[in-house]
């Protein structure tokens, strides 16, 4: 037996012990969120199973059914209880995590607005899924997408490993008294969920101590002092609640660069708002978030070396929306593509292209011609040649082709494929700077 | 001799202060305060969106001298679940001191009925040490008076509505929440009327007593939905129960009992004759409809008073505390 065998023997062994040291592991997206929930232990985990999220609930079970974990789960009947046992546990002075993914998530509409309101940090990990209908059990940004204004804090992580440092972060984050927001860890649905990398696992201890106790500031459960939590209230009142929200979410922006470099710091993992790649001397870039990021990346690496000066920026936050740093990054780039895993009927393009676009309306005498792509919706495969394709039709903008569409579906079916413009004849931006007398 | 009872609860913090909007003569309230004054120890109450929610709390004031949360309308079970699952965690791990909290929900009939039923029937199923209270009042009041499956035979609501063409009012006979809270095996239920507070203060012990979920179905007069008079609130309640429109009993750990034998049944055209919400059946001299009420009545009496068997009380009146 080698000295590394033994060693390692020695921790499965020891399970109990509180000192484990930080190891590199295989897991899925879910495991890995499960371990995180398990070094973490939050009081309370009220769940309902959803594909492809179900094996966080389940591994936590496990973990709690074996010792692993003191955390109490409520077993629910239905993702709108989860969402509800959740608000009620965290008015209760708890610590609360759940997950779920697509029609659960969407069940859970109404009460996500009650959590966020009421400013309780519930960590919910997100494993993303198409909507129904068609019903598709497969990578789609939609749930979450169409959740974003529901004043939750929103991550996107491209990978297992960062899926599960997220989790971490979250509940330092939406519990930091200057936020105190509920927080979703969105993962793609098998691509990540499913997946399994080497990760780097922090020792219990250093995740217990990075996240530290958790003290709430109202809790219904201190008899001697009686609190009313869910008021309703009046005009005259409504709008000055909507701004202390408004508040953390902005407070949020420093803590998730602090947090996300103390993390760094001490498990030399550092994270901020956006995660810039090849950015500083691009020409064309296209910004994205998810999993598929990696691919982009990877594209961006083979167009280097063929000496093409391509860069890739990828969101990890949508809420706070990081406007600031995507400007920065855009500033002086000659076209972009915002690449969507999600669509809006009957809207100016797909949420990122539109917040994107926004941002940028300020700087508009010096902001790249941009292009939305929506891709991989309901699981469709995105292919390297998809991205090499986008970055070809941002050279062709770049040189000034007025023809290059603004919004378009990558990789439909069909010869030759339906366009957007066939639906609905966009004005390009190069027609629009144009008709700008640019 | 003097009232155990009423010495009991005149020792008891007032959990609910006056100066809420309430109607003059709703029920829900003195429900409430029955209800929590059956139990010494302190209380955490859940509440559904409906009348008393919005009453008893509104920013930046609250009628609360309790620890209260009200999240949404369809989730006071799951809600009060979540709190109580807080409250065992917490313990579990020293975070908080040991001492005993009782768990209380307290929803309309729309909120037990109809929208909250699948939350509720989640909770009792997983056995939360709580209490679920259903203030029943027939109908969606808080938002004006539109039928629920808690509506009776022949009430008019502004959803139900007795017509020229459609004379009766609601057409269907209503749900038996008690049998459904029942059919989950919890270790205790009861339906009680604040008519009788007697009754309710027992059954309220009772259920703060036991391990587990339980559930109280409470009638709950309305004088804007029924249309009837401020004063009358408790005559009526004691009626529902003396024309065996609304019986009194409990099921403890299976066991059932009848708490409360009427000296004399009343025929139900005295409970439906004060309610202007079913003014339109005299007014049509619907005799059909009230023959097919009392008989509705009459088969679920004696349905109880076959289950009660040697059981039924020989003494009549409701039970002592």
């Amino acid at each position: 037996m080698t000295k590394t065998q033994k060693s390692k023997d020695n921790l499965i062994q020891n399970p109990k012990s509180k000192i484990q040291n930080r190891k590199v592991v295989i897991l899925s997206g879910n495991n890995a969120v499960a371990n995180a929930l398990r070094q973490v232990d939050p009081h309370v985990y009220p769940g309902y199973p959803i594909t492809p999220s179900t094996k966080i609930m389940e591994t936590v079970a496990e973990f709690i059914a074996n010792g692993k974990m003191q955390c109490e789960m409520v077993a629910v009947e239905s993702e709108h209880s989860a969402m509800s046992a959740a608000v009620g546990a965290a008015a209760g002075g708890a610590r609360v995590a759940s997950a779920t993914a697509a029609n659960g998530l969407a069940f859970m509409w109404e009460v996500l607005y009650i959590a966020s309101g009421s400013h309780l940090p519930i960590v919910l990990a997100i494993g993303n899924r198409a909507l129904s209908a068609p019903i598709n059990g497969f990578a789609d940004h939609g749930e979450s997408m169409g959740s974003r204004d529901a004043g939750w804090i929103q991550f996107y992580s491209e990978s297992v490993q960062e899926a599960y440092d997220n989790i971490i972060q979250a509940f330092r984050i939406g519990e930091d008294s200057r936020v105190r927001l509920p927080v979703m860890v969105c993962l793609d649905g098998f691509l990540l969920t499913h997946t399994s990398e080497n990760i780097t696992m922090q020792g219990d201890d250093e995740v217990t101590d990075f996240v530290g106790p958790y003290h709430a500031e109202f809790s219904l459960l201190d008899p001697d002092k009686p609190v009313s939590h869910g008021l309703s209230d009046p005009p005259s009142y409504y709008m000055e609640h909507k701004m202390r929200q408004q508040a953390g979410m902005e407070k949020a922006r420093e803590v998730i660069e602090e947090v996300g470099a103390e993390y760094g710091k001490r498990f030399g993992r550092p994270y901020g708002l956006v995660d810039p790649y090849c950015m500083d001397d691009a020409e064309t870039a296209i910004i994205i978030l998810g999993s598929e990021a990696g691919r982009v990346k990877g594209v961006v690496d083979k167009m280097r070396e063929a000496g093409k000066k391509v860069g890739a920026l990828r969101l990890r936050t949508v809420r706070p929306f990081p406007d600031e740093q995507i400007v920065r990054q855009l500033l002086g780039l000659k076209a972009v593509a915002i690449m969507d895993r999600s669509y809006a009927p009957g809207a100016v393009g797909a949420p990122m292209f539109q917040e994107v676009r926004s941002a940028l309306y300020d700087y508009r005498d010096s902001a790249p011609p941009i292009v939305n792509r929506i891709y991989g919706l309901g699981g469709r495969e995105l292919r390297n040649a998809d991205v090499r394709n986008i970055f070809a039709e941002l050279d062709a903008l770049a040189d000034g082709d007025a023809t290059v569409p603004v919004i378009q579906m990558v990789g439909l079916r069909g010869e030759p494929a339906p366009t957007w413009e066939e639906m609905r004849p966009l004005e390009t931006p190069i027609a629009v700077a144009a008709k700008r007398g640019k | 001799m003097p009232n155990e009872q009423l010495t009991f609860a005149s020792k008891q913090a007032e959990p609910l202060a006056g100066g809420h909007s309430l109607c003059a003569g709703c029920a829900a309230s003195i429900i409430v305060r029955q209800v929590i004054m059956a139990t010494e120890d302190p209380v955490v109450v859940a509440n559904a969106t409906g009348c008393l929610e919005v009453c008893t709390g509104i920013y930046p004031t609250t009628s609360w001298n309790v620890s209260w949360i009200h999240n949404a309308f369809a989730n006071a079970g799951a809600t009060l679940s979540g709190v109580e699952s807080a409250y065992r965690a917490l313990r579990k791990r020293g975070e908080i001191p040991e001492r005993e909290i009782k768990f209380v929900a307290f929803g309309g009939d729309g909120g037990t009925y109809d929208i909250g039923l699948q939350s509720l029937s989640g909770a009792m199923e997983r056995g939360h040490d709580m209490v679920y209270v259903c203030y029943d009042n027939g109908a969606y009041m808080n938002t004006g008076v539109q039928r629920s499956s808690a509506t009776p035979l022949g009430a008019h609501t502004t959803t139900s509505p007795a017509g020229t063409l459609m004379t009766i009012g609601k057409s269907e006979i209503r749900k038996d929440m008690t049998a459904i809270a029942e059919a989950h095996g919890i270790p205790y239920i009861a339906q009680s009327s604040p008519g009788y507070y007697m009754d309710l203060m027992y059954k309220a012990k009772r259920a703060f007593q036991t391990k587990g979920a339980a559930f109280l179905n409470v009638m709950s007069p309305c004088p804007l939905g029924w249309s009837t008079e401020p004063a009358d609130t408790l005559v009526l309640a004691r009626l529902a129960v003396d024309t065996c429109v609304w019986p009194l009993f409990e099921i403890a750990e299976g066991e059932f009992s009848l708490t409360y034998l009427p000296l004399e049944k009343k025929p139900v055209i005295e409970w439906l004759q004060p309610q202007g919400r079913f003014r339109h059946i005299f007014k049509n001299n619907d005799e059909g409809l009230i023959d097919r009420i009392q008989a509705d009545v009459d088969r679920d009496w004696q349905k109880l008073l076959d289950r009660a068997g040697d059981a039924i009380p020989d003494i009549a009146g409701p039970v002592r505390f």
